[in-house]
């Protein structure tokens, strides 16, 4: 398959590790930033084939992962309305809320779908008069072209019916959080290539500076993924606090202009809460003021709704890059992908599903010999 | 007054409507309807003494001696119709699939059909003609049926459940629990077709594509199999939870390792697209004429080049091999030459967000 193959090229990607493994000189800790990422670095193997010198910790680039339990409790209750269509990516379905998920409620009888895209949503909505019809709006700055491009499809077609549950988030905020805390060890970052593709990599190199931490555009496969860490431990080998680009053939500095205009007419910044985090300010896209009559909380109000974590899920810190799955008591044993405590337990880009699913430990263990 | 005289004698209720065109209520009633509907529609395509005898049960004179395989399955497919095949089709194929993994040559089938009132009987022929083109392609008989109708909106048109029995080769010791290192592991032919093509049929995939569904009878492919070899261990077909879920029913099944080597396990192009484009893993989609083998090492080339000799076995390949360890565990070296574990399906395969 043209653009993926040739990027799970063994020779090609064994001669870029071969490369860091000339360059690095001493230990290097950085973060793939997306969770896409880390779920192609563990199901490809490549952590395995780098020099232990390159210690790769695993960010909270998973939308599915952050979304916080509140906001999940909301879309239970709206998705639970005999009026509602509650239309959503895939893996939201499988997110637990306060005890039941979104599985549940279509068992129990509730409209819930799976879409491909929120314009999907909008067909339904049209071709549902007498429905309310909602569309859960989550992801990072990826997903937000389609889904401002939704509301305002809706708009210009006079949708009474269509609203969304908003609880998009933004890469740049959760960087400049993890680089605040004093118990930060990221020493460089693996940008994620797709938010790039679509905001360009402009709103780095402030933060780079800030922090004297060197950070790399990189795409998602094994070849991106290993020139994406091989320019990162270069610049830091160098001392040289820079943003490189190695996914170039779908970056550009300035990245998608009409996206960007079209995300800044509907969404405006706003605080959010990142689930196991907390709020992190201005980390969040809502609905402006004039696009408000499509906001499903105000709509179906469940603004009041409060949930809690549960307390043993240290999910929290993992998407900090602060412990790994397996420093989890729950992890493997009462927290699965069968009963998942957290959300990074749920989805295929979460970093403990990912663990999970390709056996990190068992694979220690047993694989060694 | 004269002229207006109406005639009294005779029916004066209006005769019932045949409804030749689709099923009502009444096709389920067990009465006049009910046998028209086998008369015109069942028995014309399941032409067999069993079948014709009209009792409640049929009766079968196995030679004596030989073991009896036996299995059931039942069949909810949505659309009923989609590239490469259909519900019946699929009916007699997984059952003639599931009797014959364990060595045995099957002979008849019976048929549950719960069909949905309304569904048109155009559809139900079309269904009927499908399952007896399949039957006669795995050389079986169908020899008992039954039909239930439901309302409408209880059912998506038709459900059918089929079992099936056949014979045990004499002697022959497959299943699930016979894999032993060293063996080797072979699979038919490429993997994920039939999930994608009913994924496209049911226009879920957001863009057309051209992926046939794979559902076939493989009897014949295992016949092949059998004759060219006595150390086949382990035959299963790879359905719902894919490639990767069965290996792992296998190696916890028969307490051993397998490990696969990823560039060598078919996945046509498109399927492989389409799986890229949703963040699907195409070890963990369904098939439905595709078997995965575990032979012994000294036998494995006779076995490939049997399989290759017949109709669902051209692109047999080699995928991996049994291990001793890990137990019950599933490893692959990728095709960048790492090694990962492979694990089982969890719960329904969703699609990713981004």
């Amino acid at each position: 398959m043209k653009y993926v193959t040739e990027y799970r090229d063994a020779a090609l990607v064994k001669g870029v590790i071969e490369e860091i493994r000339r360059t690095v000189t001493r230990p290097w800790t950085m973060m793939e930033i997306c969770g896409g990422q880390t779920h192609a670095i563990v199901r490809h193997g490549l952590d395995q084939l780098l020099p232990a010198e390159i210690e790769l910790v695993h960010g909270p680039g998973c939308p599915v992962c952050v979304t916080p339990l509140e906001l999940i409790d909301k879309a239970l209750a709206i998705a639970s309305r005999p009026d509602v269509i509650f239309c959503s990516y895939g893996d939201m379905l499988r997110v637990p809320g306060s005890g039941r998920d979104l599985f549940s409620v279509k068992a129990q009888g509730g409209d819930v779908r799976v879409v491909y895209s929120p314009l999907d949503a909008v067909t339904l909505a049209q071709q549902n008069p007498d429905k309310q019809v909602v569309f859960f709006a989550i992801g990072f700055e990826t997903t937000a072209p389609p889904n401002v491009m939704s509301v305002l499809q809706a708009q210009r077609l006079g949708l009474k019916n269509y609203s969304i549950l908003v609880s998009h988030v933004r890469v740049p905020p959760a960087i400049h959080a993890i680089l605040s805390s004093p118990e930060n060890r990221v020493q460089g970052f693996l940008l994620a290539g797709h938010v790039c593709a679509v905001m360009g990599y402009w709103e780095y190199p402030g933060l780079a500076k800030k922090f004297n931490v060197p950070m790399v555009v990189t795409g998602f496969e094994p070849l991106d993924i290993a020139n994406g860490i091989l320019q990162t431990v270069q610049l830091l080998e160098a001392n040289r606090i820079e943003v490189g680009n190695a996914y170039s053939r779908a970056v550009t500095l300035e990245g998608n202009q009409p996206a960007q205009n079209t995300i800044q007419k509907v969404f405006m910044e706003c605080d959010r809460k990142w689930r196991g985090i907390g709020m992190i300010p201005m980390s969040g896209w809502c609905l402006r003021p004039e696009f408000e009559a499509f906001n499903a909380e105000k709509r179906f109000n469940v603004e009041t709704i409060k949930a809690e974590e549960s307390p043993l899920c240290i999910a929290g810190q993992i998407l900090q890059g602060l412990k790994k799955p397996q420093q989890c008591s729950a992890f493997g044993t009462i927290c699965n992908p069968e009963h998942p405590l957290g959300a990074t337990m749920v989805s295929s880009e979460g970093a403990c599903a990912a663990y999970y699913k390709y056996g990190r430990i068992e694979m220690k263990d047993s694989v060694s010999s | 007054m004269s002229d207006e005289t109406v005639n009294m004698e005779g029916a004066v209720c209006a005769p019932p409507l045949p409804h030749n065109e689709q099923i009502v209520m009444g096709h389920g009633a067990g009465g006049r309807m009910t046998h028209k509907l086998i008369q015109n529609s069942f028995l014309p395509a399941f032409n067999n003494p069993a079948l014709r005898a009209g009792d409640d049960a049929a009766v079968l004179e196995p030679k004596a001696g030989l073991q009896l395989s036996i299995s059931t399955d039942a069949h909810v497919v949505w659309p009923l119709f989609f590239p490469g095949g259909d519900i019946g089709r699929l009916a007699v194929c997984g059952t003639v699939n599931d009797v014959a993994m364990l060595g045995a040559t099957p002979f008849y089938l019976t048929a549950g059909f719960i069909l949905e009132e309304g569904l048109s009987i155009e559809t139900l022929r079309h269904v009927i003609e499908s399952m007896q083109a399949a039957a006669q392609e795995a050389n079986v008989q169908i020899v008992a049926g039954d039909t239930k109708v439901v309302q409408k909106g209880k059912a998506d048109g038709l459900y059918i459940t089929t079992a099936g029995v056949g014979f045990v080769r004499p002697g022959l010791k497959v299943g699930g629990a016979q894999a032993k290192p060293g063996d080797v592991v072979i699979l038919s032919g490429s993997i994920g077709d039939h999930g994608i093509a009913v994924l496209g049929a049911r226009g879920e995939l957001g863009f057309q594509s051209s992926i046939q569904s794979d559902v076939a009878p493989l009897n014949h492919l295992i016949d092949a199999m059998l004759n060219a070899s006595s150390n086949v261990h382990v035959l299963r077909d790879p359905t719902r939870g894919g490639l990767g879920t069965t290996l792992n029913e296998i190696a916890s099944q028969s307490n051993i390792g397998i490990v696969l080597d990823e560039q060598t396990i078919p996945v046509h192009s498109d399927v492989n697209a389409a799986c890229e484009m949703l963040g699907f893993d195409p070890l963990y989609i369904a098939n439905e004429g595709k078997l995965i083998a575990m032979v012994a090492h000294e036998d494995a080339d006779a076995v490939l080049k049997a399989m290759r000799q017949t109709r669902y076995g051209e692109e047999a390949v080699m995928i991996g091999e049994v291990t001793a360890e890990p137990h019950g565990r599933v490893l692959m070296k990728t095709a960048i030459g790492s090694q990962r574990v492979v694990d089982m399906l969890a719960g329904e395969m969703l699609p990713r967000i981004c």
